[in-house]
């Protein structure tokens, strides 16, 4: 059966892969070949790249850390962060990412979700989600239905600094009708807090999508990762300062997981 | 002019082909052997071995096949080179595709299909999700010698996938390897110098590289 997969995530700008990252002897910490090579030895599943470069003008600078690293290192890399077009996609595919994950374009312009598809394929568009529990406020609101919106998550964009006002479900559901292949699901609610996953968000999209979602936000022990697998529904869990500060690698995370009695790639 | 053998890796434009040759090279590093990745029928032509990639959707690959101008210089390939395929360049051997209602290259005999699994469960309880995306065992059909190209790698060892449909052999006999995705199926299939794998190699870390490998080495 399909294994449950294990994706860290490292952030990149200037060039150089930031964020501490605490392995033993490694050179260079910021080398990005020797910090994906590193991870695919301990069992990584995918690499996730977030450029997060403020400017347009910095940007490029990841297409030549993406050819590196899959030139060295044969596991599936995807990259997100300013994504904003078709062409985009066409650059960073070219340079070696097998995915593109698209977020505050997409909320700016759904059908370029269907333009990416079409031209690409499904199997290497994502779609990050970053959603966030409604206020009692919001909760009041009324949907495009007329109703209150009640409880639940809405979208936000720029990296989570602007609401749309968009349902997360809602939203979720008509990415995936576009042909998103896959969800990169963050909690704004958990993300850096180290306290789990927003499971019951978690679960909620897994349930209302036929595509993969990846967890995302909050992880601050093995027990996390897995809850994202068994009570969220997740078909992936992403992490970054559990893995880069050293508190603990993937084989370990593998085979806690493995106890729990998780399907993973050991 | 070295005389190094060439293994030529088709360039019809589909997506994954940078990967596939980079992992290919990565495959052959310390061998004699060449790797190239043409759009050049006359290399293809006089390559020892071929491999033929495939992302994305079926029709508009068979139509980037035909309309390169490979389609022809790859047919005479099959026909006596051994020729990897890789997930659609694996789904293009067969008949017939029902993605896109698409007729291919009818290399071994069966068609594509669709997963049908909505509204069902997976073994721990979550629901199936299409594409089938990530690591799955690939296994060998019991009862029969595993196929050369298996030459030191594990049964049941792990490789990566990316797909929503999958091959129906209509002949058990071209199984090389099967994988369990709501029920047993082909994900690596072969007939005599034909080889290809519904998973990518290149995307399955040391694994994927040991079958590239075992590639360079084959003889059918």
């Amino acid at each position: 059966m399909l294994a449950k997969r294990i994706i860290p995530c490292l952030d990149v700008t200037g060039g150089r892969v930031v964020k501490g990252v605490n392995f033993v002897a490694l050179r260079d910490a910021g080398d990005p070949v020797e910090i994906a090579a590193r991870y695919n030895e301990q069992g990584a599943d995918e690499l996730t790249f977030l450029d997060i470069t403020a400017t347009s003008d910095g940007r490029d600078l990841i297409l030549p850390i993406i050819e590196a690293v899959a030139s060295q290192v044969f596991i599936p890399l995807t990259v997100g962060g300013g994504v904003r077009s078709v062409a985009d996609v066409r650059r960073l595919l070219n340079a070696g990412a097998d995915k593109v994950s698209f977020n505050s374009a997409a909320i700016a312009r759904p059908d370029v979700i269907d333009e990416a598809a079409q031209k690409y394929g499904s199997q290497c568009i994502v779609v990050a989600i970053d959603a966030k529990r409604r206020s009692a406020e919001a909760e009041q609101q009324r949907g495009p239905d007329g109703q209150p919106l009640g409880p639940g998550w809405n979208v936000y964009s720029h990296g989570g600094r602007r609401d749309t006002g968009l349902d997360a479900l809602q939203w979720a559901q008509d990415m995936a009708r576009r042909g998103a292949g896959e969800l990169l699901l963050t909690s704004m609610d958990k993300d850096g807090t180290q306290s789990g996953f927003d499971l019951a968000l978690t679960r909620a999209v897994s349930d209302a999508v036929p595509i993969p979602v990846i967890a995302s936000g909050g992880v601050g022990t093995l027990a996390h990762l897995a809850d994202g697998i068994t009570e969220g529904g997740a078909d992936a869990v992403l992490a970054a300062s559990i893995f880069h500060f050293g508190t603990f690698t993937i084989a370990q995370a593998k085979a806690y997981m493995a106890e729990r009695g998780i399907a993973v790639r050991i | 002019m070295t005389n190094s053998p060439i293994l030529a890796v088709v360039d019809y434009g589909s997506g994954n082909l940078r990967s596939v040759w980079q992992a290919a090279r990565h495959a052959a590093a310390d061998t004699d052997w060449q790797v190239v990745l043409t759009q050049d029928a006359a290399v293809i032509r006089s390559a020892h071995r071929i491999i033929l990639p495939g992302q994305g959707a079926m029709a508009d690959c068979m139509r980037e096949l035909r309309e390169s101008g490979l389609l022809e210089p790859v047919l005479r390939a099959a026909e006596s080179k051994p020729l990897f395929g890789v997930c659609v360049g694996m789904q293009m051997l067969l008949d017939h595709s029902e993605e896109g209602d698409t007729p291919s290259l009818g290399l071994i005999p069966g068609r594509v299909q669709r997963f049908r699994l909505e509204g069902r469960r997976q073994p721990d309880g979550s629901r199936y999700k299409i594409p089938q995306m990530g690591w799955n065992r690939v296994t060998r059909p019991q009862g029969r010698p595993a196929h050369p190209m298996w030459a030191g790698i594990a049964d049941g060892s792990w490789y990566y996938f990316v797909h929503s449909y999958y091959a129906q052999l209509r002949d058990d006999a071209h199984c090389a390897g099967q994988a369990d995705y709501g029920g047993l199926f082909a994900a690596a299939i072969a007939r005599d110098n034909l080889f290809a794998t519904q998973f990518h190699p290149e995307k399955s870390a040391d694994q994927g590289i040991a079958l590239y490998r075992n590639f360079l080495f084959w003889q059918p």
